[in-house]
């Protein structure tokens, strides 16, 4: 009689775990999440020239800022619980998130945040978002939670560009080969050239993530990285950057290619400042002669999108401008007579030596040779792009992959390597970063992006693909990487 | 049997043959630091006629003047040439490499973490190439009028034309995404001390290495195999009464090997900076893709330190050679002349 009862609560634990796998545990809560990538960080630390690779793999996984950019493009608030700004728009008071802490067990404090924000502005600081934080005049930190900053000029962006800054702990020291953050993940191994292993921080302060742990392998060869998911070495592959290759994982059931927005722009940048360049007719007629819809095809066959200016669709600020100097050879050469120049004329294009430049580079030669322009087709390495066109100006024409968000701002900036200057956009730009309400900022920012594609005052060629391939029981991750970023902890892997 | 007779060389007492050598290995050492310096300058001098600034290896898009001024200061670009100059050797001479621009991190450490893939990888490989090469030459040659003995020759010359990538690719597509019997790259994230995985992923890389290796060397063995058995000594030993097989593994081998071993010492230096390859198709953390990635960054450091450190192997690796040559053949021992 004694064994019914038992039996009776044995049926119950079966029947209950039973329903625990069908209610939804269709994935492993610890499983090991293996990520190819093609871009290895060079360092740990944002601020010293890591490379893309590092906010991979570390924005949101390991830190966390006081906003998050979601893959959607949104601004969120991340460790910042709520947040006001005074009337005036120059000051701005944050409430810090309770009961946040690192991962070496320090609990975080209004003075980690200054101490973080300082680390970015700071004269040696390495970072690209160096300039757009230029605005904040002083931090303040009146209690532990809570975060004053005073800005010299009004910053709609502020909490944009907060987006980009890590949350580090102050006592952290150097950071280039350790880590002390904030996010769901702590970096368990790194091994140089190889792969970097991130596992559950088990102290997280918000939602654990739906997996064990996450390792990010590097390869240099697209071949390899292939290679690598077809013999299931790996899960999923971030970006892919060969398209012949796609072709083996679409349409084959045990894989799931998708497409996002990227918002990686190809570019030919006139200089400005020099002739012909200066002169906007010519360069419209450049941008009339190039037909992009069949430079992209011959690149990456159906996948990227067409862009008629620097603003890629995930941008508030977009308009399709593709209509205002669309493919028309016979206007092109009009526009060139003219400008001037009716037999046309020779400039040198200054072409990074990786893909795709070289071949965009033959594209636009054999292009222009139809309006009488010759491009003498330079060949340069990504270091002398960077001191021959960044630094010291000295060009005609170059191409260039520039990968941000938002970007438009330089535009806006006379002094940028392209040397364009408009005032009407310079203003515009500043006004809409001074301006009330974001409603403002957008229309402000759309104004500007309409006068650049009337001036053409770049030759926008297209937009990259965003493409990740996964294997087909992998799921839950992001899709448009936008800055590059690849946040992990939704990522779920079937039993 | 042996020979009725002793030939008579320089240093017959085994006390002349051991100064002798001692003597060599000396002269030869010197020699070796003497390159060393040499190629020091030569990578230093190299390495600045490039153009670029190192400190943009620490730049991006967006970089103000001032970032661009400190950076330059971080890496010691702001400094005078010969400033630079005399740092360099001063580190080196303390065997200090320096840390990387890009990574900050030692540079002797990092080489020393691809040495462990590199190093396992080229021996393996070379373990591989004279095992196919030095049997089959020697049937080859032996068995020259024989149909296998062509159809080795032949298949020998196959694997010599063939670029190595591709034969890595070929047994990639074969023995990893086809047959899956094999992982198509990658190294464990915690090195050897996953002892299982990492040597399963040595497999493919190491037999691409040994194969193409072992066909060039297979043809030298031929080569040497062909002239030590149209030899007169090898003659006299049969005519004296030894068997063939005798004669050749008492005399042939000997004589056979010196001309090898100087084709060994080449090939295995090629090998270990022609590593870089396989690396790249079976993307493994060695030396050749540490230099690939620093070469693209200009991280001075790492490139310096790399290529310094290959020079030296390469310089130790023809030492050896030489070394093995003059213990194997006695005639050498007595000149005086050294070929670096």
């Amino acid at each position: 009689m004694t064994s019914r009862p038992l039996l009776f609560v044995a049926a119950l634990l079966a029947g209950a775990s039973f329903s625990a796998i069908a209610l939804g545990q269709g994935f492993n809560p610890d499983a090991s999440i293996r990520i190819g990538s093609l871009y290895e960080p060079q360092n740990l630390d944002n601020t010293a020239g890591a490379g893309q690779g590092i906010n991979e793999a570390f924005n949101g996984n390991v830190y966390e800022a006081l906003f998050q950019l979601t893959d959607a493009g949104t601004v969120e608030p991340r460790l910042v619980e709520s947040y006001e700004a005074s009337e005036d728009g120059l000051t701005y008071t944050f409430k810090l998130k309770e009961g946040v802490t690192f991962h070496s067990g320090d609990p975080l404090t209004a003075a980690d945040v200054k101490y973080s924000i300082e680390r970015v502005t700071a004269e040696a600081s390495k970072s690209s978002r160096k300039r757009s934080l230029s605005t904040i005049a002083g931090i303040e930190t009146p209690d532990d939670q809570t975060v004053v900053i005073t800005l010299s000029a009004r910053s709609i962006s502020l909490p944009y560009n907060l987006s980009y800054v890590w949350i580090v702990n102050d006592a952290a020291g150097d950071i280039t080969s350790a880590e002390d953050g904030t996010g769901p993940y702590t970096l368990a191994e790194w091994r140089r050239g190889s792969a970097l292993a991130l596992s559950r921080f088990d102290g997280y302060w918000g939602e654990a993530p739906s997996n064990g742990e996450v390792i990010y392998t590097y390869f240099t060869d697209a071949t390899a990285l292939n290679n690598a998911l077809l013999t299931n070495a790996i899960d999923i592959i971030t970006s892919v950057q060969s398209p012949d290759s796609l072709a083996q994982f679409s349409g084959n059931p045990s894989y799931t290619v998708t497409e996002g927005a990227s918002t990686t722009k190809e570019l030919l940048a006139y200089n400005d400042r020099v002739a012909p360049f200066d002169n906007v007719k010519v360069r419209k007629a450049l941008a009339r002669a190039t037909d992009k819809a069949r430079l992209l095809n011959s690149i990456w066959g159906d996948y990227g999108t067409l862009i008629g200016s620097f603003v890629p669709p995930t941008d508030p600020w977009y308009v399709d401008l593709t209509g205002v100097d669309a493919y028309d050879v016979e206007s092109a050469k009009a526009l060139l007579a003219e400008a001037g120049y009716p037999d046309g004329f020779t400039f040198t294009l200054d072409t990074p030596d990786y893909d795709p430049h070289p071949i965009v580079a033959q594209f636009l030669q054999t292009e222009y040779a139809k309006i009488g322009v010759t491009v003498n087709i330079n060949i340069i390495t990504a270091n002398e792009w960077y001191t021959k066109i960044y630094q010291e100006r000295n060009f005609e024409a170059t191409l260039q992959e520039h990968v941000n968000h938002r970007d438009i701002v330089f535009y806006g900036n006379p002094d940028f390597y392209w040397g364009y200057n408009n005032p009407d956009v310079v203003k515009l730009i500043a006004d809409a970063e001074a301006a009330g309400s974001e409603a403002e900022q957008f229309e402000k920012l759309t104004e500007a992006n309409k006068i650049i594609a009337e001036d053409a005052a770049s030759n926008w060629l297209y937009l990259y693909p965003q493409i990740v391939v996964s294997a087909a029981n992998v799921t839950g991750y992001p899709v448009n990487g936008l800055n590059s970023q690849f946040f992990a902890y939704d990522i779920e892997k079937a039993q | 049997m042996a020979l009725p007779f002793k030939p008579r060389y320089c240093c017959d007492t085994p006390r002349a043959r051991t100064s002798a050598i001692l003597a060599y290995t000396l002269r030869r050492t010197l020699i070796l630091i003497v390159s060393l310096f040499v190629a020091a300058v030569v990578l230093f001098v190299l390495l600045r006629l490039l153009p670029g600034d190192p400190a943009n290896a620490l730049l991006g898009v967006g970089a103000t003047p001032q970032q661009i001024e400190a950076a330059r200061a971080q890496v010691g670009s702001d400094q005078p040439l010969h400033v630079q100059f005399g740092t360099f050797i001063g580190n080196l001479a303390r065997l200090d490499l320096g840390t990387s621009f890009v990574s900050r991190a030692s540079v002797l450490e990092e080489i020393g973490n691809r040495m462990s893939v590199t190093l396992p990888l080229t021996a393996l490989g070379f373990l591989i190439a004279i095992t196919l090469a030095v049997p089959l030459g020697m049937l080859s040659a032996i068995r020259a009028d024989r149909w296998y003995g062509a159809a080795i020759s032949v298949i020998s010359q196959l694997g010599i034309a063939i670029p190595v990538f591709w034969v890595g690719i070929l047994l990639v597509t074969l023995f990893a995404i086809n047959l899956r019997w094999l992982p198509s790259g990658g190294f464990p994230l915690r090195g050897w001390s996953n002892f299982g995985e990492a040597a399963i992923g040595m497999v493919l890389p190491a037999l691409t290495i040994g194969l193409v290796m072992g066909a060039s060397l297979l043809r030298y063995v031929r080569a040497a195999t062909l002239d030590v058995l149209g030899s007169d000594y090898l003659r006299t030993a049969r005519a004296l009464g030894a068997g063939f097989t005798e004669a050749l593994v008492r005399h042939g081998l000997r004589n056979g090997a010196v001309p090898v071993i100087s084709i060994l010492g080449i090939e295995l230096a090629t090998t270990f900076l022609g590593a870089v390859v396989i690396e790249r198709v079976f993307s493994l953390p060695g030396l050749g893709s540490m230099l690939l990635l620093a070469i693209q960054q200009r991280d001075y450091p790492n490139v310096q330190g790399v290529l310094f450190v290959s020079t030296l192997l390469v310089l130790i690796i023809g030492f050896a050679a030489d070394l093995a040559q003059r213990l194997i053949d006695p005639r050498l021992r007595g000149r005086t002349r050294v070929e670096a």
